[in-house]
């Protein structure tokens, strides 16, 4: 046999058909005893331990059960989600298996010679060496975060609420019920509404108001004439240090209808009268939430854009002195494009974050106060509804289905930003 | 008017906000802690500067029997420090593969990674509470530790991500002709320059658990395991103006130390976050 024309009968084909019938037989075919062994092992454990497991899950997820009082809806649900991820993964590694044995067979066909042991091995670990970093980070990720969130999707086509909640009753498939009630059925869609309406409200409001506040305190500072500069700077950062959960929970007591601060200490004794209804009447509560998250978020930016305009360098604005041009052109022409271009991603980041605000919202007042006709609170944004929904009201599905149109808002939204800043384009087209 | 009396006039003006603000900021402050030293524990009987002050709620926290405050301390400090401990050593992992090897998937990775973050963490909480009592977890600071970990992955990786993106890959590849191997590079070349970054994460996974009391209410049902969030939350949740007082005492012995530890990094933060953030 020729060393420069290999002609062997190695068959790429019989390695991949072999393969795809039991994981680690093509590898066998190839003479590699080792892989293809501790491939059979794997699929035969995996055939043991999970068939029975998966075959359940995906009668479950198909069905949600057929005997109320028996068949428990939303384990079997839950067990359909685990049971599709798990096939997903195996049908991941399966294809890799398939696709290594032919990509091997056809080396072997050409006359390449198996490299020693030790040599393969750490050709192997040269390979394998991304997937174990990320693998226990990715475990964790598919179970804390890519699960529930698969279960979230789908039991917002569910009918799952108080009412025929499992094990008692049966939970059905409905489509696209859920939704559809958002938008026609009155109680909901008027709920809908005016929260989704408050919540654009809230976002863009409460989120500039700390954006315009930082930047004005940030320019004041930066002032040449102003001193003690890092004193001012310690005070104003305050707010950011002092944790959230404490200082909101302080306001909510301070704005108390009755034995609050403002009040007791600051309306009353100034304007006379009863007080205002901070906590009873929705307008009210409403600016007092605006303002709340203005004094918690404007350190942040307050800090970072401190931290640009420090770094701009004075030769702009010695230029621009040249030009005569005035105090709001430099300002205009030179900090804000500066400031904007640093840390445009993060402003961004801002706004969807308050966009689903949870804690202010929920820690002040609860979302309220109540509001006649509706079935969520005067101040209550979409998060803090679908909270409401799951665990006061256990109106699962419908929950599930509001915090799905809010991800979809959510990343439609950063997605196109993001799209434009510098993180993606260093990634190439992606 | 000439232009020196102009520019004092300005500043005057500027030094009059800063004052406006410093009353605004602290202002809430003090009157927290003036409501932690009346004696009684009525919102209502209780006043800013209290006639007879007295450190009661402090020593009631330490040392009454009814009072779990050490408990939820301890249970917080476990949670927090797992969290912030693990979440570096998975986030980095995950950062560095992600910043410096090709592999498949990695694009759609990345892309998922951001996609995830946007879903609020509300969503999934009902599906966390089910997972965790099928593999008898819940009711357990284990199982939310776990929880805090995994959540924390796709906006972490993200941001040392970026921040790892800045360091020259021409210091790899001088290690790795010197004969360094995959893991020696990383542990002993990138690992210690992302130390900014890493010492990022740490503090807000360590701060997140923390103040968060949603999460822990879900999960926790036993006072025992309570964090020091949730514990707080649960003095007024019930009755909101009759524990202010002891709520506040307990609320300014963790708030103290957290504030001064972020007055003495803020500018560590920023400097992180705008490295990580805009270039990641």
């Amino acid at each position: 046999m020729n060393e420069n024309k290999p002609v062997n009968k190695h068959n790429p084909n019989i390695a991949t058909i072999l393969s795809i019938l039991f994981a680690g037989l093509g590898q066998l075919y190839n003479k590699r005893y080792l892989k293809g062994t501790s491939f059979i092992i794997v699929e035969i454990a995996f055939i043991i331990t999970s068939l029975d497991f998966i075959n359940l899950g995906l009668w479950g997820i198909r069905t949600l059960g057929t005997i109320p009082g028996e068949d428990h809806s939303i384990y079997l649900l839950v067990y359909g989600i685990v049971s599709i991820l798990l096939l997903l993964i195996v049908g991941t590694l399966y294809v890799f298996n398939v696709k290594d044995a032919r990509k091997q067979a056809i080396k072997i066909k050409n006359g390449w010679k198996a490299p020693r042991f030790s040599e393969s091995i750490k050709e192997g670990y040269d390979k394998a060496f991304p997937y174990l970093m990320t693998g226990p980070g990715l475990a964790l990720l598919i179970f804390t975060v890519v699960f529930p969130l698969l279960f979230a999707i789908a039991l917002a086509f569910t009918n799952y609420n108080l009412y025929n909640s499992p094990p008692r009753n049966l939970v059905e498939w409905v489509g696209f019920e859920n939704f559809q009630k958002l938008f026609t059925v009155n109680l909901w869609k008027d709920t809908f509404l005016s929260v989704f309406s408050w919540t654009i409200v809230w976002t863009i409001v409460a989120t500039s108001f700390q954006i315009i506040l930082g930047l004005f305190l940030a320019v004041l500072v930066n002032d040449k004439r102003v001193k003690f500069k890092k004193t001012i700077r310690t005070i104003l950062i305050l707010p950011w240090a002092v944790p959230g959960f404490v200082s909101i929970l302080i306001f909510a007591a301070m704005f108390n209808d009755q034995f609050g601060a403002i009040n007791r200490d600051i309306i009353i004794p100034l304007f006379g009268g009863e007080g205002l209804p901070w906590l009873t009447d929705p307008f009210y509560t409403r600016i007092v939430l605006i303002l709340i998250q203005t004094w918690l978020g404007y350190p942040f930016i307050f800090a970072l854009f401190s931290g640009v305009l420090s770094s701009i360098s004075n030769e702009w604005y010695e230029a621009a002195d040249v030009d005569g041009a005035t105090r709001w052109q430099k300002f205009r022409h030179i900090t804000l494009p500066h400031i904007l271009f640093a840390t445009a991603p993060l402003l961004i980041i801002q706004y969807t974050t308050n966009f689903n605000n949870f804690n202010i919202i929920y820690l002040f007042n609860e979302g309220g106060p109540a509001i006649q006709g509706q079935n969520a609170g005067g101040t209550d944004i979409l998060i803090s509804w679908v909270y409401k929904l799951t665990f006061d009201m256990q109106e699962y599905s419908m929950a599930a289905a509001i915090s799905l149109i809010i991800g979809l808002i959510v990343s439609v939204f950063a997605i196109f930003q993001f799209r434009r800043t510098s993180s993606f384009k260093e990634e190439g087209n992606m | 008017m000439n232009r020196k009396l102009k520019s004092a006039l300005e500043l005057t003006g500027i030094y009059a906000i800063f004052g406006l603000m410093a009353v605004i900021i602290i202002y809430p402050l003090l009157w927290a802690f003036g409501m932690s030293l009346n004696p009684g524990t009525s919102l209502y009987s209780s006043s800013m500067i209290p006639e007879n002050w007295s450190l009661e709620h402090y020593k009631w926290l330490f040392t009454d029997p009814r009072s779990d405050y050490l408990l939820w301390y301890k249970n917080s400090m476990i949670v927090s420090g797992s969290a912030a401990l693990f979440s570096v050593v998975i986030t980095s992992l995950v950062a560095y593969t992600f910043s410096r090897y090709k592999f498949v998937g990695r694009k759609s990775g990345l892309y998922t990674f951001l996609i995830l973050q946007m879903f609020p963490v509300m969503m999934a909480m009902v599906a966390l509470y089910i997972f965790l009592h099928l593999i008898g977890l819940l009711n357990t600071l284990t199982g939310l530790i776990l929880i805090y970990i995994g959540g924390q992955i796709p906006f972490n990786a993200w941001l040392v991500k970026g921040y790892l993106d800045t360091i020259p890959r021409e210091l790899d590849e001088a290690a790795k002709i010197d004969g360094a191997g995959h893991l020696t590079i990383f542990l002993r070349v990138v690992l210690p320059l992302a130390k900014p970054i890493l010492a990022v994460v740490a503090l807000f996974n360590f701060m997140t658990p923390l103040f968060d009391f949603i999460l822990p209410s879900i999960i926790l049902n036993d006072p025992d395991t309570y964090t020091i969030a949730l514990g707080l939350y649960n003095f007024i949740n019930d009755q909101f103006s009759n524990n202010f007082t002891r709520f506040s005492a307990g609320a300014i012995l963790i708030a103290v130390p957290v504030a001064i530890i972020y007055l003495f990094l803020q500018r560590f933060l920023i400097t992180g976050l705008t490295a990580g953030g805009t270039k990641g």
